[in-house]
């Protein structure tokens, strides 16, 4: 079963997440934030990470660069996950290192897509 | 817990007559445990005559003085829904099996033909455009000639627009993709003019008017024929077969199949999940 890291600091859009994911059969961990989220791919690299942009203590697009930088053994692979739909958020988010990108709102078809470009689905 | 979802009851007499309509016009049945889909499909015109009922509707249709309600009927009822590599593995089959032809051929610059048929509002031939404009540059092979057919003018009009909502490119489309052959305007995401223009839109209405004309290396005809009856069905495997060049391959939706269906197909043996004319000669039963 593979892991699923959602970092969002909504808790509405971690239980929607978590309750897709779950469907796909993915194994959920939760983080409110940037931080949070390092630690826990400290602890344990997930498969794959979906990431919120704009959260509290460390943002999606910081959380990103210091897991470029970290020590995390098997990079997971990083689904964007967040409200900012401008060209030039997306092409900050993928010179950074996002595997892929989803807009908000998302549904069930458009993260198990997305999953699947990534390999993860 | 049981909840009960309140669906709007639909008339026998409405959902005759608009069933056989559509069946008249496009081939495609509407069975009656969809009548749902009647009513949701057609509340937006419903509002828009300001009527309530679908028996009003039916009433105005039988009337014959509105000479274009049974085309917005039709356009409304007729099923759109589509998304980018829809399906994404048959991409891949499609990709290898038409460099494969080309190289085959021995004629790189040679320009492969595919038809889209039943194209609804243009994912899928963008879809194609997109990857063989990627094959074009990785194995050399010319630039495949795109044709797109559909029976519903509101669709082609959308596919020519080349414009979907953030919901509809983020299905199916990586993001790189996106990034690279669309532009985002007013929330919307907007084809480039030079990806649009790789495909030739026609409307066309595959049940009852001849295939565009010449011989396709490819035909894609997904999640089309699942709605029409037995005899509509086995008379549009014949256009198709007539329409698809020797050793061409058919493309079908991820459910559908030609075995039980039809004697002039076959699953190609090089590609699973394609199908090739049965050589002449050898037609098969198809029960």
């Amino acid at each position: 079963m593979k892991t699923c890291l959602v970092v969002d600091d909504s808790k509405v859009i971690r239980k929607v997440a978590r309750h897709i994911l779950e469907t796909l059969d993915f194994e959920v961990r939760e983080a409110c934030d940037g931080r949070e989220a390092l630690d826990s791919c400290l602890a344990a690299a997930p498969d794959v990470i979906l990431l919120d942009w704009n959260m509290p203590v460390m943002s999606g697009m910081d959380f990103l660069l210091a897991l470029k930088e970290s020590e995390v053994a098997s990079k997971p692979k990083v689904v964007f996950c967040t409200t900012e739909s401008g060209m030039a958020y997306i092409r900050a988010a993928i010179e950074a290192g996002a595997d892929e990108y989803v807009m908000k709102p998302f549904d069930r078809d458009t993260l198990e897509s997305k999953l699947q470009i990534v390999g993860m689905a | 817990m049981t909840v009960t979802v309140a669906i709007p009851a639909v008339s026998t007499r409405a959902m005759t007559v608009l069933s056989a309509l559509l069946e008249a016009r496009t081939g495609q049945q509407l069975a009656s445990y969809r009548s749902w889909r009647l009513d949701m499909a057609l509340k937006p015109l419903l509002r828009e005559r300001e009527i309530d009922t679908l028996d009003q509707l039916v009433a105005l249709l039988l009337d014959g003085r509105d000479a274009t309600i049974g085309d917005r009927i039709v356009e409304a009822l007729v099923n759109g829904e589509s998304s980018f590599f829809r399906d994404q593995p048959v991409f891949g089959l499609i990709g290898k099996a038409l460099v494969a032809r080309a190289e085959a051929s021995g004629q790189h610059g040679q320009r492969l033909r595919i038809w889209c048929a039943g194209c609804a509002t243009g994912q899928e031939p963008l879809s194609l455009a997109m990857l063989f404009a990627d094959l074009a540059e990785s194995s050399g092979i010319a630039m495949p000639e795109i044709v797109a057919t559909d029976v519903s003018e509101g669709a082609l009009a959308r596919a020519r627009s080349g414009r979907y909502t953030q919901f509809e490119i983020q299905r199916g489309l990586p993001i790189r993709t996106a990034m690279r052959w669309f532009n985002g305007d007013r929330g919307d995401w907007v084809a480039k003019p030079e990806l649009v223009r790789m495909i030739q839109f026609r409307r066309q209405n595959l049940v009852s008017e001849a295939p565009p004309p010449g011989r396709f290396d490819a035909v894609l005809c997904r999640n089309v024929l699942l709605y029409l009856a037995p005899a509509i069905k086995a008379r549009v495997f014949l256009s198709v077969a007539d329409a698809l060049a020797p050793g061409g391959v058919l493309v079908l939706g991820a459910g559908e199949t030609v075995i039980g269906q039809t004697g002039l197909f076959e699953p190609s043996r090089a590609y699973r999940g394609l199908y090739q004319r049965v050589a002449a000669g050898m037609t098969r039963n198809a029960a």
